[in-house]
């Protein structure tokens, strides 16, 4: 009898267990991959950060074709994951759809506004580390020209243009922005090669730092401008380490500081649009051992007067993708 | 069948002239670029000539490039030697090739399946295997120095800079590239040479257009099909340890980026004949490089965006399949595997 109830106890304490465990946050990566050293490697940054602090567990998958964003969404949710955060503005169409099925659950997406009750939206406003980085450029370039190389050409990246091109205007007003796109589909991401190509081509062209929001493609342009002997620009994580005193800086966005204060806020997170920007410690210029030689007194305070500016409200950096125009290019 | 090769080199040598007469510096740059993005088209492209030519389609070229790009890049990152790369390059490569020969050769599997499986075999392991070797998210670490083949100058190249239009083109275009480039135009005349004028080569032609002939003669089909597939592997070895070591620093994944395929519409363009596949090959180096100068070409009238550029060669190439200009005509014996007796 006793044995009977200790069971039954204990088979009450596993269903419990597995309830609470349930409950977890979870994570998806886009197709990029979890360790992209990028975008999707700073996702998980966040979460592991989460885990070390609170001690919690969560839930991750990593897609691995179009196909599966829906499938992966609802089979989170209908496991009870909450909230579910995932990385990437392609999730979009798919988040538009599943979450009105699933009310209880809170989601959260990066890099994309679904406006739905139960959906945070997490934008970052990349026109304005885009614009420190082009601040930045515009005090190191000799030549009066630099060069931006995008990945797929899709809004979101012209958007990094555009803040970068502002930037430089702000410091050369008769200054010359290069701009290239790798490709129109998502092997765009992926093509270091095109991406040396591109770089030198710009070069060609009198660019003497080239600022790359490319992904993998990105790597090329860093290698092709490092051989070169001009600057370049990161983006995403911190990338100044890939060419120690040949990489001006990086143009990061904390996506693990926003995946971080969506595992905190847990069930509680709060729906709508969340903007991560310069003074909430979105996007910044990322400043190291690796580049300090590169960065002069006179480009730190010019940073410095640009950042104080965008807080203050007296620049407004446009962002391209209210109307899909540049006003500096 | 000359219409369509004489059309080629006018396109190419106009492109070229006005290219040089509107902007002789950016045009420099311009072909300079167009030689090194030739390069793992034209060794894709004469790898998968030997395969066809032989009766065994291939569509793998992608596959066998990425994985030899990711081999060449490890080892060339372990070693630090971009000649070992190079080795390791290969070797990959040909061990895709053997299996690509077992499957279609031995096994009489359709060989489309096969060269599509093994696209999505390297696609998965070479991320898989490099996650797990350097956990950089299926990248290799960035190689340097001597794990990547640099540029040469060839002898005589600088003296020669100031003599007017043959030196300029030896001393600026044709010197100063890495030694892989000058293997692939190398290849082009020793694959014209093995192919036309060798005992080999007749056979080879002869069993990817009659392979019950060659039978006949005593000649054994399978071992002749399997040297051209292993011949494929060894040069789409060099292609993608070009790529990996050569072009750029190291392995990104995917990032072949569709390059075996263009060189596939390469071999359609060039009907399976070395010479022509140099030409196709060099033009569709030459859309690219005016694709990335300039994004948007202005011609006075109209303006050309890159992406007309960038689809271009498959346009190109879909007017030749479709008999507009002259006609490619495959192998006869090409895509069926072989069978002795019924």
């Amino acid at each position: 009898m006793s044995l009977k109830t200790s069971l039954l106890a204990g088979v009450a304490l596993t269903a419990f267990g597995a309830g609470a465990a349930l409950a977890d946050p979870a994570l998806i990566y886009d197709l990029g991959g979890k360790f992209d050293k990028s975008f999707n490697e700073a996702a998980y940054m966040g979460a592991q950060r989460w885990v070390e602090e609170t001690g919690g567990t969560y839930r991750e998958l990593e897609m691995q074709s179009e196909a599966q964003r829906e499938q992966a969404l609802r089979r989170l949710a209908e496991s009870g994951s909450n909230p579910i955060v995932m990385a990437g503005f392609a999730f979009g169409d798919v988040l538009g759809q599943v979450a009105p099925d699933y009310p209880d659950t809170k989601f959260a997406i990066i890099d994309m506004v679904v406006d739905q009750p139960n959906v945070q939206s997490i934008v970052f406003t990349e026109e304005q580390g885009s614009y420190l980085a082009g601040v930045m450029a515009g005090m190191a370039s000799e030549s009066g020209t630099v060069g931006f190389i995008g990945g797929m050409d899709i809004p979101l990246i012209h958007k990094f243009h555009c803040g970068f091109a502002q930037g430089f205007k702000s410091i050369q007003p008769e200054g010359n922005v290069l701009m290239n796109f790798t490709g129109t589909t998502p092997a765009a991401w992926n093509d270091p090669v095109r991406g040396g190509e591109l770089a030198r081509a710009q070069i060609s062209q009198g660019a003497d730092v080239i600022y790359a929001a490319a992904g993998g493609t990105g790597i090329g342009v860093l290698q092709a401008a490092a051989d070169e002997g001009i600057l370049s620009i990161g983006v995403d994580s911190n990338q100044n380490a890939l060419h120690p005193g040949q990489v001006l800086t990086s143009m990061v966005k904390r996506v693990d500081n926003a995946v971080f204060e969506a595992f905190t806020a847990g069930t509680d997170l709060e729906p709508g649009i969340r903007v991560m920007d310069l003074a909430a410690g979105g996007v910044d210029v990322a400043i190291d051992e690796n580049n300090a030689e590169l960065v002069t007194d006179e480009m730190q305070a010019a940073v410095e007067e640009a950042r104080a500016a965008i807080a203050s409200g007296e620049v407004t950096v446009h962002d391209y993708m209210t109307d899909n125009t540049c006003p500096a290019s | 069948m000359k219409l369509t090769d004489s059309l080629t080199a006018i396109l190419i040598l106009a492109i070229c002239l006005i290219w040089l007469i509107a902007d002789q510096g950016a045009a420099m740059q311009g072909i300079n670029s167009a030689i090194r993005l030739m390069t793992p088209l034209l060794l894709a492209c004469l790898a998968g000539l030997y395969s066809e030519r032989a009766g065994v389609f291939d569509i793998g070229l992608e596959g066998k490039m990425l994985m030899a790009a990711f081999t060449a890049a490890s080892v060339a990152f372990v070693t630090g030697s971009a000649w070992l790369g190079l080795v390791a390059g290969i070797g990959g490569a040909m061990a895709m090739s053997l299996v690509h020969g077992v499957a279609s050769i031995t096994f009489r599997g359709n060989q489309l399946i096969s060269g599509v499986a093994l696209n999505f075999l390297a696609a998965g392991l070479t991320v898989l295997i490099g996650q797990n070797a350097f956990a950089l998210g299926g990248r290799t670490p960035p190689l340097a120095g001597d794990a990547r083949f640099q540029p040469i100058t060839l002898p005589f190249a600088p003296e020669l800079r100031d003599v007017p239009v043959l030196g300029q083109l030896y001393s600026q275009l044709l010197s100063g590239h890495t030694i892989l480039v000058y293997v692939a135009l190398l290849a082009v005349p020793l694959t014209w040479w093995v192919l036309f004028r060798t005992r080999f080569g007749l056979r080879l032609r002869a069993v990817g257009e009659n392979p019950a002939s060659v039978d006949t003669a005593g000649i054994s089909v399978t071992r002749l099909r399997f040297t051209a597939v292993m011949i494929c592997g060894l040069l789409t070895g060099i292609a993608g340890a070009y790529l990996a070591t050569g072009l750029s620093a190291g392995f990104v994944k995917d990032m072949t980026a569709g390059r075996g395929f263009i060189a596939l519409a390469a071999l359609i363009f060039a009907k399976w004949r070395p010479w022509q596949a140099l030409f196709a090959t060099f033009l569709f180096g030459l859309l690219e490089a005016i694709a990335n100068l300039y994004p948007n070409l202005d011609l006075g009238l109209f303006t050309v965006p890159s992406q007309f550029m960038n689809a271009l060669p498959y346009i190109l190439t879909v007017i030749i399949l479709a008999g507009f200009v002259g006609r490619a005509i495959p192998p006869r014996a090409g895509g069926e595997p072989y069978v002795k007796e019924r």
